[in-house]
């Protein structure tokens, strides 16, 4: 009975302990065939070419390697997106730890909760045919392909993950600096502004950069959104491509293996892991070091 | 001079009663102490006096507090808290410095003055200033307990209130700081009306003028603190005194 039992114990710990090798070696091999291809595109295309240029057209004679481009394409959206779902999200949180009573707060929260579930190819065919065509009768000469729509889309998709976390930060803030707050004459929306956020300002940025960071990565909205066409504007009216698309474009394809233009994939998707792997890193670090900081 | 006229003032959370249909005169630059054993509704009475129990859902009240002849239920909260300073249970400054501890209130109350002596009187008063004025722009997080609740009541007198209520406002510090404050609210007695809430009669005795001593949430003696602690007139007032119960 002893021996099953320490046998049983034995072979569970070295079942977890491979699951857990597992999860590791599944995202070592990721980073190494990133790595390995993206290797052999930079033998043939130089790092500052890519990373410097401005002109991106792998696909067309006569080619050309610049990023900067998908970069631009991929920033427009975060930007975008992250200027309507970080006022949204700041004010919805604000609403529910606020002044919701628990009533409104029990059902609003996972109502919210459920955007961040919706499949991401529904936002991109609601973008394509609903906000597109209300843009389009707004502003005419909005393109049928346009980064603004796709922003929009991916604003609300990220909404629920900024409003979620700040609202757990506004919820968490101690009852007594509120009180003290108030009985020193100052109205709710004074204590807000002036207290909650600034001593909340190192959560309010922890999911703000979980946010760009999740935004950079969104492929499937703003591949069917925002258009197949990399170019560096400033209008958000027009056909962009973000990193993301690019690699859908290129995967769907027909381009063959082993190939220049295949490599480009793992060369945009290296800088796409390193790019949300940073943002990643600062989110956490600064989600596990807050502190009601000094303001 | 009448500070607080209570009138048959009831408080409900839901259905339960908390403060029992209590009248009672507070007066003006006295120290009144209120008394009773933990759940008697004493620290609900005080916050009811600047209406924080605003906040709480399912709370509602009956009957009349008038600060100044002015009934509270019909004045702007706001404006009465300018004048009704609040020290709580636990010091709870602002995540600032101490010198933005000191100015948010008047500030944010539009308050035009010269907040480099606001800073320093207010500090003053407390006996906090020679602890902190080289260092006004650390925060006041850094502070030790009775530090931290010595800048929450500078905090309060820099409002220039009329009254301040302090909720058990020892109850988280060690004797010696306790012994700070407690000098502090005698200094303090001379120009301010103050309420504190304890549940230390021996802190009761000292400090105050006249005591309120609260049991179930009814008020069952009210008088001069030395004609309560010695020869009290209700046989409850005495049990509790005496440490029988509570």
């Amino acid at each position: 009975m002893i021996f099953k039992n320490s046998l049983f114990k034995k072979s569970l710990s070295t079942l977890l302990a491979l699951t857990g090798v597992l999860t590791l070696s599944i995202t070592l091999f990721s980073i190494i065939l990133l790595g390995k291809e993206s290797w052999s595109f930079f033998q043939k295309v130089p790092l500052k070419d890519f990373l410097f240029g401005t002109h991106w057209a792998p696909l067309l004679e006569p080619k050309s390697f610049g990023v900067l481009p998908l970069l631009s394409g991929t920033f427009m959206i975060v930007i975008l997106s992250i200027s309507l779902a970080l006022p949204l999200g700041l004010l919805t949180a604000t609403f529910l730890s606020e002044f919701a009573s628990p009533h409104w707060r029990k059902w609003l929260k996972p109502a919210l909760e459920i955007l961040a579930g919706i499949p991401t190819v529904v936002y991109g065919y609601f973008a394509l045919t609903f906000i597109t065509p209300l843009l389009k009768s707004i502003y005419p000469p909005t393109e049928i392909f346009n980064a603004l729509s796709a922003s929009i889309v991916v604003g609300i998709m990220i909404l629920p993950m900024i409003s979620s976390l700040c609202d757990d930060a506004f919820f968490d803030f101690p009852i007594s600096l509120k009180e003290g707050a108030l009985s020193l004459g100052a109205t709710p929306f004074e204590f807000i502004t002036q207290i909650l956020y600034p001593a909340s300002l190192s959560r309010i940025g922890a999911a703000l950069v979980l946010a760009i960071s999740r935004a950079i990565g969104e492929t499937m909205a703003v591949t069917i959104a925002a258009g197949a066409t990399p170019k560096i504007t400033l209008n958000p009216f027009e056909s962009i491509q973000t990193m993301t698309a690019y690699i859908v474009q290129v995967s769907l394809g027909d381009t063959p293996a082993g190939g220049i233009e295949y490599q480009t994939c793992f060369a945009v998707g290296a800088l796409l892991f390193i790019l949300t792997f940073f943002f990643n890193w600062i989110g956490h670090k600064i989600m596990t070091r807050w502190s009601w900081e000094l303001s | 001079m009448t500070v607080f006229d209570i009138k048959n003032f009831s408080v409900f959370y839901g259905p339960k009663e908390a403060v029992k249909s209590v009248s009672l005169k507070i007066k003006k630059n006295k120290v009144t102490a209120v008394i009773g054993p933990s759940g008697c509704g004493k620290s609900t009475f005080l916050r009811s006096l600047n209406r924080m129990n605003d906040f709480i859902p399912n709370l509602t009240t009956k009957g009349e507090i008038f600060f100044f002849k002015e009934n509270i239920q019909k004045t702007n909260p706001v404006d009465l808290r300018r004048k009704i300073g609040m020290v709580f249970q636990r010091p709870n400054p602002f995540p600032k410095s101490i010198y933005k501890n000191i100015i948010w209130g008047p500030k944010i109350n539009g308050y035009k003055c010269n907040w480099d002596e606001l800073v320093e009187t207010s500090l003053q008063k407390t006996g906090l200033w020679d602890e902190v004025k080289d260092r006004l722009n650390d925060s006041a997080l850094n502070l030790s307990g009775g530090q931290q609740q010595r800048l929450c009541i500078a905090r309060a007198i820099a409002m220039n209130p009329d009254v301040i209520l302090m909720d058990e406002p020892c109850s988280a510090l060690d004797p010696a700081a306790t012994a700070r404050i407690e000098d502090l609210i005698e200094e303090l007695s001379q120009n301010y009306t103050i309420l504190i809430v304890t549940h230390n009669m021996q802190q009761a005795a000292r400090v105050s003028e006249e005591t309120a001593f609260f049991y179930n949430g009814q008020l069952i003696e009210f008088g001069a603190t030395k004609d309560l602690f010695t020869k009290p007139k209700e046989k409850r007032t005495e049990d509790y005194i005496t440490g029988r119960f509570g």
